[in-house]
């Protein structure tokens, strides 16, 4: 029998971050037609690393997993980082 | 419940492995997208210009209903809510259709104006336009199959529910299913802001 067990989310949780995500779209659309120059794709990509850190933890139920997912996931996205940075050095230089 | 042997927690894990590679699979694409970006930075912007931005917002705000319609029927067969569990998720397989039928929209309209894989257009525009357009019809045809596989698992889902195989005593196949489904609801989280919002 499985020793960890997940606690339920509430509908009322789910329907929070549903409504942040939908605020998040919204702002990221409004963000992307300010004139921030080169800075405004970055300002996409960090609303989309909140919005997806929002669906993680609690739609895939992160947050209540054990230690070693997290961890996993970790790995999994530094090497996603190294993949793409190394992939810079190689590319910037030519 | 017979003395069958079962590790949830094993269970979980397995899909979390197997999310992983979907990310370093659909990570490639954006690594390709990142290095021609930095090569072809106005091409780029020009190309997004082009692309529907009002269905690509209805689509981000589609999926990510369709989402909560999976985390909530993950909750409604915990509750021990059978009839509700199913209906939210034909839910979820109902936003999968609607995002699908409107990139069939979108892409018709793409190629109407002549803008496809090696279309002729294609040939006379600028280099980084025509990679710009490359990568876009690869990575969301991919996302779109891995939507349409999503919608079918949740498709798969609604039924186990209906019958009971998913029930609130053992539930981890909905748990895996719906992890599948959020993922494909991050890569889209990633691809709204790199495609459609570029100025």
């Amino acid at each position: 029998m499985s020793e960890h067990e997940q606690p339920i989310v509430s509908f009322r949780t789910n329907a929070v971050i549903w409504l942040l995500l939908l605020v998040l779209t919204a702002t990221t659309v409004y963000v992307s037609r300010l004139p921030l120059g080169p800075f405004h794709i970055w300002a996409g990509i960090g609303i989309a690393v909140v919005k997806s850190s929002l669906v993680i933890l609690i739609f895939m139920q992160l947050k209540y997993e054990q230690p070693l997912f997290k961890g996993l996931l970790l790995i999994a996205l530094t090497i996603l980082g190294i993949f793409i940075s190394l992939t810079f050095f190689d590319t910037l230089y030519r | 419940m017979s003395e069958e042997h079962r590790d949830d927690t094993a269970a979980r894990l397995g899909m979390w492995l197997f999310l992983f590679t979907e990310i370093l699979l659909f990570g490639g694409l954006f690594v390709l997208y990142s290095v021609y970006e930095s090569d072809y930075a106005e091409a780029f912007s020009a190309g997004s210009h082009h692309l529907n931005l009002v269905l690509g917002t209805i689509n981000t705000a589609i999926l990510l209903t369709g989402s909560f319609c999976v985390a909530c029927s993950l909750s409604a067969v915990r509750y021990g809510k059978r009839r509700l569990a199913v209906g939210l998720l034909w839910g979820g397989v109902a936003t999968g259709a609607i995002f699908l039928f409107n990139k069939y929209l979108e892409w018709s309209a793409e190629i109407g104006r002549g803008v496809y894989p090696g279309s002729p257009q294609l040939a006379h525009v600028e280099r980084g336009e025509a990679i710009f357009y490359s990568l876009y019809y690869v990575t969301l045809g991919l996302h779109g199959l891995h939507v349409l596989i999503g919608s079918t698992v949740l498709a798969t889902m609604a039924v186990w529910v209906q019958k009971g195989k998913v029930n609130p005593e053992r539930f981890v196949a909905l748990e895996n299913g719906g992890l599948y489904w959020h993922l494909v609801d991050i890569v889209w989280i990633f691809i709204f802001p790199l495609y459609y919002l570029l100025l």
